[in-house]
């Protein structure tokens, strides 16, 4: 442990903690775009200077680790000034359109910018343009509006492992961006568009759906056994848009169906309610040879109409499969019935629904798409 | 006629470029093809060495009959016949080709130490160095002296780093050689890049086994067993020659496993880079190895605790591994008496730009300016004024002529608002603009930005920028302050060396240089007339004799008149490429 003083404040940290980690333990505030706590430390927007007692230069206090009776001031004159300028030079390669940036008022920039009440800049100059040409249903991606903080790059090479995008380019021109400054094709998981502090990378699904007044709603992603954390932002009953927190069992971090994959909430598809076949079986096969695959749901929700499905209660359809099951077990035995269980189920599910075949049924016939 | 003859010619990239394969090559035929005596060819050798530093005399021949030394300048294939046959058989040197009194001033003032070898030996040749007594420090490093022996005699030598920061090397290799671990690494860096510096390449092109040397006494004294020499791969002479120099090494059992028959094993490899000149900063080359892209880390750890692949690791540069192998030999003293009180040694410095005698030039540390620029370099171009000095390439500072007095060293360089850097010295002279000079340095920084600071990637945009509006006539008042402000900013907030030093040229020239600043923006005027924007060209009713030589040059039409009566411009249409300047005879063509 290491105890130092920041703004006259003592504070006792563990080993290896940086001045950051030091100031936020005591809520301190220090400005930083580039800064994640999960990600390894980058020291590139320089906003998080400081000042130590005995050194020279300010220093970044995200990449100084914190040192037994160093003594740390977080602000002064001096450093404003120089936060204001690093301000001022962002905003001078950076559009102003935040009336209808879709990260306004959930923009880092945007926030340090009305901080530091910067409306006039001196350094008006040359800025990057950059043709947008994604072709991807998933990130949109305004490189113009990129400040390089790099936390895209870190978290896909060290939380996704996969490291899609790095910078290229040099100077003014240096760039975020796949290989050779193709198309983005990743396994699209939107983790970067998660971290960016502003508008570079946004989710093309939510684009112009609202950037204020949601519902947020905590609940558990369905897709998987992992059971991570999402939120709903949801508006009149409609889903627009999926995130996680960062205190969440996942850390906040999801996966390109958790994250992108939640049309099929209010798709006109989507069972409600268990359905009871009432037509035979050979009419419902001769039916579904002659439509195409995905025919329009008709009145009441029923596929092919309520000529061949009936809306039952959850008692009648377990009542109905607890019924036929037993019809089937006795007149052909317990190996003439197979379960398929999903991934999508929980692991306890998936046990449960073995068991059940197992001992309540008695067969071995019993499989799920990840296997048992 | 029983004498030694050896013919040494410049093999170094200067030489090469101007032809010296082809006179090597015409000499060893010439050798080969003379019949005189049975024993003739076995007298008489011709060789390739390195660079000796005086590239605008390229190709230089040295030829020593019975260790009688004559140097002809400017050789070309075809003069080598005449050269031969009056020199070397008949025994009357060519007078008129031989070197004159310049080239001697050039040296007696230089005290070789680092470039010893460099323009004597065969580079290419590992018995050429082991016969200058190579290879006896190695083996007296790893045979009779322990890793703590070797620290305390660098640390002795007061031997800085050559790269320009000029961090203790002893101190540096002291600090690896503590930290425990299984895995250590050597790093050479070489990538240099600076424009008008070519002391590294020099050095590993003329001399590559004594930069292997020091690094073998480097490993032995950490303690760690394999090295990188990075280098651009653009160098191929220099990758050549020390990949080369690696390999004869193996052969002899200087690198490889049991050195010198002790247990101490020592790997070299030549790592090749893509050319990027933020690789030269430590942790950027670093990455590079790693095999990702060369950007600057922050500094949270020293490199001698986490380096290379997160393992303890030294990194020097080409120059100061040169050195280590003479200060084992010749004593730590010796060394540390060649310089200064803070510094010991020489320093390697390339010097170009408006000086008469450009090449590559090691003096000892402590040797003034002046000295360097009017004794070694020979003065200025054309009788011309000099105006200032920029030292250590973009990344350093211009020291003006009031500062000639100036003895070299870190401290005093740091002062006078420049840094040693590698050792570039860009020497400029009345006809050259501050404020244009400056933009041209401050070009390169931002180009080679890594971008991944904001002080670096928009600020020196920014500076950029604003230099380019004042050249342009476009200055307005506050830019000085502005470029201050920005320049002391992005200095103190940069990432690293590269953002760090990039205003220097700026802050040295606003400090030493402020009245050419004032009068771009204030009157409009280039004092240098170098800014095109800023400058305009007239013709001298009284000079002009109307002989149409301007008007027919002109690339724009804009030269008008009848023959033998006085031509004007017509400035609408001038393009004020200079090319009438030049091209008129009588002078009658005003630059203003």
């Amino acid at each position: 442990m290491v105890t130092l003083k920041i703004d006259g404040q003592k504070v006792t940290v563990r080993k290896l903690s940086t001045i950051l980690d030091a100031a936020r333990k005591l809520d301190i505030p220090i400005p930083t775009l580039c800064h994640h706590p999960a990600l390894s430390p980058f020291g590139g927007c320089r906003l998080c200077l400081v000042e130590i007692k005995g050194s020279p230069k300010p220093v970044t206090s995200c990449t100084t680790f914190a040192r037994d009776g160093m003594e740390v001031k977080t602000t002064s004159p001096q450093l404003e000034n120089m936060r204001k300028m690093t301000l001022e030079l962002l905003l001078s390669d950076h559009p102003t359109d935040c009336m209808v940036c879709e990260r306004a008022g959930d923009c880092k920039l945007q926030e340090l910018a009305y901080f530091y009440g910067i409306k006039e800049n001196r350094f008006i100059g040359e800025r990057r343009t950059y043709d947008k040409k994604d072709g991807n249903p998933f990130i949109e991606r305004d490189m113009e509006k990129c400040i390089l903080c790099g936390q895209c790059v870190r978290i896909c090479d060290e939380i996704q492992g996969v490291g899609a995008i790095d910078f290229a380019y040099r100077g003014l021109k240096t760039k975020i961006c796949p290989p050779f400054d193709k198309d983005l094709n990743c396994e699209f998981c939107g983790q970067c568009v998660a971290v960016c502090p502003t508008g570079a990378l946004t989710g093309k699904m939510w684009k112009q759906k609202g950037r204020q007044n949601f519902t947020k709603i905590d609940t558990i992603c369905p897709y998987c056994g992992c059971g991570c954390n999402i939120t709903l932002h949801v508006r009149r009953n409609e889903v627009m848009r999926v995130s996680s927190k960062p205190e969440t069992i996942n850390e906040g971090w999801l996966c390109p169906k958790g994250r992108f994959g939640y049309q099929f909430i209010s798709s006109p598809d989507r069972l409600t309610k268990p359905l009871i076949r009432i037509a035979p079986k050979e009419y419902s096969a001769s039916y579904t040879r002659n439509i195409p695959p995905h025919p329009p749901l008709a009145k009441g929700g029923l596929r092919g109409g309520s000529d061949i499905f009936r809306e039952v209660s959850w008692d009648e359809a377990l009542d109905y499969i607890a019924g036929r099951l037993k019809d089937i077990r006795e007149k052909s035995g317990p190996d003439a019935i197979g379960g398929l269980a999903s991934a999508r189920c929980t692991n306890e599910e998936n046990y449960l629904f073995q068991k059940f075949m197992r001992a309540v049924i008695g067969t071995n016939n019993v499989d799920h798409c990840a296997r048992y | 006629m029983d004498k030694e003859i050896v013919i040494k010619v410049c093999t170094g990239t200067g030489g090469v470029a101007s032809g010296g394969e082809k006179v090597l090559s015409a000499f060893q035929n010439a050798i080969s093809a003379t019949d005189i005596e049975a024993t003739f060819h076995e007298r008489c050798t011709a060789k390739k060495v390195g660079c000796r530093g005086f590239c605008s005399k390229d190709v230089l021949v040295d030829i020593l009959i019975n260790g009688e030394k004559t140097t002809y300048k400017h050789v070309k294939a075809d003069m080598v016949p005449r050269i031969f046959d009056e020199h070397i058989v008949k025994g009357n040197p060519v007078a008129e080709w031989t070197v004159e009194d310049d080239y001697y001033a050039f040296h007696e003032k230089q005290q070789k130490v680092v470039l010893s070898h460099c323009g004597e030996i065969d580079p290419e040749d590992i018995d050429a160095y082991i016969a200058v007594g190579g290879y006896d420090a190695a083996r007296k490093a790893i045979l009779s002296m322990s890793p703590t022996e070797i620290v305390d005699a660098i640390k002795e030598s007061n031997l800085r780093g050559r790269g320009g920061a000029g961090f203790p090397t002893g101190l540096k290799w002291e600090l690896c050689w503590r930290i425990k671990s299984d895995t250590k690494y050597v790093v050479c860096n070489g990538n240099e890049s600076d424009p008008g510096a070519f002391m590294d390449t020099s050095l590993m092109e003329g001399d590559p086994h004594s930069i292997i040397e020091g690094m073998i006494i480097c490993g032995k004294a950490t303690e760690s067993h394999h090295g990188y020499i990075y280098t651009k791969a653009e160098y191929s002479l220099s990758v050549k020659r020390l990949q080369k120099a690696i390999l004869q090494c193996y052969q002899k059992g200087f690198l490889g496993r049991r050195i010198f028959g002790t247990d101490f094993d020592f790997n070299l490899k030549v790592f090749q880079g893509a050319g990027a000149f933020v690789c030269g900063e430590a942790t950027a080359l670093m990455r590079s190895i790693e095999g990702k892209r060369g950007m600057p880390r922050a500094k949270m750890w020293r490199s001698a605790e986490k380096g290379l692949y997160d393992k303890p690791t030294v990194i020097n540069n080409v120059e100061t591994f040169a050195n280590i192998p003479k200060i084992l030999m010749k004593g730590a003293r010796w060394y540390r008496n060649l310089g200064t009180e803070m510094s010991g040694g020489t320093k390697v410095f390339s010097l170009s730009g408006k000086v008469m005698n450009t090449g590559l030039i090691e003096v000892p540390m402590g040797t003034t300016l002046r000295e360097i620029i009017f004794n070694i370099g020979g003065g200025i171009e054309g009788g011309k004024a000099f105006k200032g000095v920029q030292i250590g390439g973009p990344s350093g500072g211009c020291i003006p002529a009031g500062l000639l007095n100036t003895k070299i060293d870190y401290e005093t360089l740091a002062q006078a608002g420049s840094i040693m850097g590698s050792g570039g010295m860009v020497v400029l002279d009345e006809t050259d603009c501050m404020v244009n000079t400056t933009k041209f340095f401050l070009e390169i920084t931002q180009s080679e930005s890594c971008g991944k600071c904001t002080p670096c990637r928009i600020g020196t945009k920014r500076m950029l920028e604003i230099l380019d509006r004042i050249t342009r006539g476009k200055g307005r008042d506050g830019d000085i302050e502005l470029l201050e402000e920005l320049g002391r900013y992005i200095r103190a907030a940069s990432l690293c060396g590269l953002g760090m030093t990039a205003p220097n040229p700026v802050l040295s020239t606003l400090r030493y240089f402020r009245h050419e600043y004032e009068a771009h923006i204030r009157e409009k005027r280039c004092p240098a007339a170098v800014c095109r924007d800023l400058i305009t060209y007239t013709i001298s009713k009284k000079i002009c004799k109307g002989c149409g030589a301007c008007k027919k040059v002109c690339p724009a039409d804009a030269i008008r008149g009848t023959r033998k009566t006085p031509h004007k411009i017509d400035q609408s249409l001038c393009v004020k490429c200079g090319t009438c300047f030049d091209a008129c005879k009588f002078k009658s063509i005003m630059k203003v």
